[in-house]
């Protein structure tokens, strides 16, 4: 599969990374280099395969559905490079 | 204390609980090679005071008669795992400055058993590369060189500064990570053990996510005995992580019996790749014929989908990735770029675009890309089914064997900066490790050799889910009869 520079741009902006312009074209060719090698994929038969879904057969394991831990917002805010007390700080998003 | 950092882990517990030197002492000769190495660039974040307080309180612990299983032993510790207060860069920009409000369950294990910690080493940025070119702390210098030359080479990665370290003898051991290699090819390329044990083994909670479905912590270390000892206190069941098994955790060191008669190893055909180096393929058969004198029956096996393990991993690892890294926002924790009028989007697409690196940020595309509306079946579902028969032909294989034998690396350490410019060429670095990650085994490299220009060479050994034991016992055979004692540095090149 071959991209485009308008299709990084599109999956840049899905993936909210800013790729500079001039970055847009080369990238395009690095991203399609990589596609169209896992596109031998397609020589294996798959039809009757299921995906894998667990890297090792376990059951997850199910548990009571209570609060056991909390109480920690002081320790959670410090690492936020902007809030103000007991808040995430963001850019105004309501006009 | 001169000689101490020559120690393993194993004979630094010895000397330890004999009163030969106490942990303040053994921890200093280390904080002291740390300082003699730094040229290495093989730690982000050096941590003495905390180290030498560590110690302290070890000799005070051991004094009253309280010992854990690495009880005085300093470690590094990649720094992808959360340490509570100390800051966890995971090699990148956007986490600068992220000081974690709590500890990694792995870590807090080995707290727990007594360890001590020297630092947080460097890495590929978020786990992803091979060369450690990636990490935004500057790359590291793998202490070999080749016979002759002084240029300098890849540690392999992502896990290069802990193996670095290691081989330089700025720590007898270190945690790494694992999620196609991580952990074994830098092994390799620096000349001593790396394992990886099966998915599920240790906690995952604490550990920056990379790829959720593949990302297991492990053991570096010299030998396979300290391999064995610092898997022990690293594994365990962890309420935290729903995919770590509620299994108890064996002694590792007691499957060290020298003993494999009997014993199954595979050697898989597809492993034979054209073009790889004539040194590599001569170590491969050495390694067959000891294991076979050792008493091992030696068994030709068939893994064919081994050529699809890679590109299929090149599906499934982004995807995740570009799933596991949405977190770094701008909001929360880590860098945040933004002009003063920008809206909430560009506020998120500046920080991300000036936080990742490139070979980050092509993942993060990829895995975008394949999961996206359209093309989620075309390529992550197929790519999750080719895992399921790469899963199946190791389940086919170990019906039949107990271990397998293969080269740990398709090369020996390049050197820093080649194969900056083909993702596909450093991708290839991982083609015999990849496979066992996809289907969540438990795998180990052993250096096993020097090729032509003196570098190291490892060997790689897989078993069965769960069969660390088996592993380890075979790994300890290996590792014996290939009597690997050279050293980088002006003595592994005389």
């Amino acid at each position: 599969m071959a991209l485009d520079s308008d299709t990084v741009r599109r999956i840049a902006h899905l993936a909210r990374v800013r790729v500079p312009e001039a970055e847009l074209e080369p990238l395009a060719g690095e991203l399609s280099n990589i596609l169209t090698w896992v596109e031998q994929l397609g020589e294996v038969d798959t039809d009757d395969v299921p995906p894998m879904t667990s890297a090792v057969a376990v059951r997850l394991p199910m548990r009571e559905d209570r609060v056991d831990d909390g109480g920690k917002a002081e320790a959670i805010l410090s690492n936020a490079p902007e809030g103000a007390p007991g808040f995430f700080a963001v850019p105004k998003v309501i006009e | 204390m001169a000689g101490l950092t020559g120690l393993t882990l194993a004979g630094a517990r010895a000397g330890l609980a004999a009163g030969d030197f106490t942990s303040e002492e053994l921890t200093r000769a280390h904080l002291d090679a740390l300082e003699e190495t730094r040229p290495l660039n093989a730690f982000i974040a050096e941590t003495p005071d905390h180290a030498l307080e560590m110690a302290r309180a070890s000799d005070a612990r051991r004094a009253g008669g309280q010992t854990g299983l690495l009880e005085g032993l300093p470690i590094a510790v990649k720094d992808l795992f959360c340490t509570e207060g100390v800051q966890t860069t995971a090699g990148s920009r956007i986490l600068g400055g992220f000081a974690p409000p709590y500890e990694s369950t792995v870590t807090a294990n080995l707290w727990a058993e007594g360890a001590v910690m020297l630092g947080k080493t460097n890495m590929d940025e978020f786990a992803m590369g091979s060369s450690n070119m990636t990490s935004h702390y500057g790359r590291v210098e793998n202490p070999w060189r080749a016979a002759g030359s002084n240029q300098a080479l890849a540690p392999g990665g992502s896990s290069g500064g802990s193996a670095a370290a290691v081989a330089a003898r700025a720590a007898p051991a270190a945690t790494g990570t694992d999620t196609g290699g991580s952990i074994r090819q830098p092994a390799a390329f620096c000349g001593i053990v790396g394992m990886k044990p099966t998915y599920g083994r240790c906690s995952r909670w604490g550990i920056v996510a990379f790829a959720s479905s593949l990302d297991q912590a492990g053991p570096i270390a010299r030998t396979v005995r300290d391999s064995a000892i610092l898997l022990r206190a690293m594994a365990g069941h962890d309420p935290k992580d729903s995919t770590s098994v509620p299994a108890p955790v064996p002694d590792y060191e007691a499957a060290l019996t020298g003993d494999i008669r009997g014993l199954r190893i595979g050697i898989p055909a597809e492993y034979r790749l054209d073009g790889t180096p004539e040194a590599i393929a001569a170590l491969w058969e050495r390694g067959i014929d000891w294991l076979k004198a050792a008493g091992a029956e030696i068994v030709d096996i068939g893994l064919p989908h081994t050529k699809y393990a890679l590109p299929a991993y090149y599906i499934v690892a982004p995807a995740e990735a570009s799933s596991n890294l949405a977190r770094y926002d701008g909001v929360r924790f880590g860098l945040r770029e933004a002009g003063d009028d920008a809206d909430l989007t560009e506020m998120y697409e500046a920080t991300r675009g000036a936080g990742f690196g490139a070979e980050v940020r092509r993942r993060i595309l990829i895995g975008a890309y394949v999961l996206s509306a359209g093309y989620y079946d075309a390529y992550y579902i197929k790519a999750q089914r080719v895992r399921s028969l790469i899963a199946q032909d190791f389940a086919d294989a170990f019906g039949r064997v107990d271990a397998i034998l293969t080269p740990t690396t398709p090369t020996a350490a390049f050197p820093l900066g080649e194969k900056m410019d083909d993702p596909i060429a450093m991708y290839l670095n991982d083609v015999f490790t990849v496979p066992a990650s996809m289907a969540g085994l438990p795998a180990i490299s052993v250096p096993a050799g020097l090729d032509g220009d003196g570098l190291p060479l490892g060997l790689h050994l897989i078993a069965n889910a769960f069969k660390e034991e088996t592993l380890f016992r075979v790994a300890g055979v290996l590792e014996a009869a290939a009597g690997f004692t050279a050293r980088p540095g002006p003595a592994a090149r005389a």
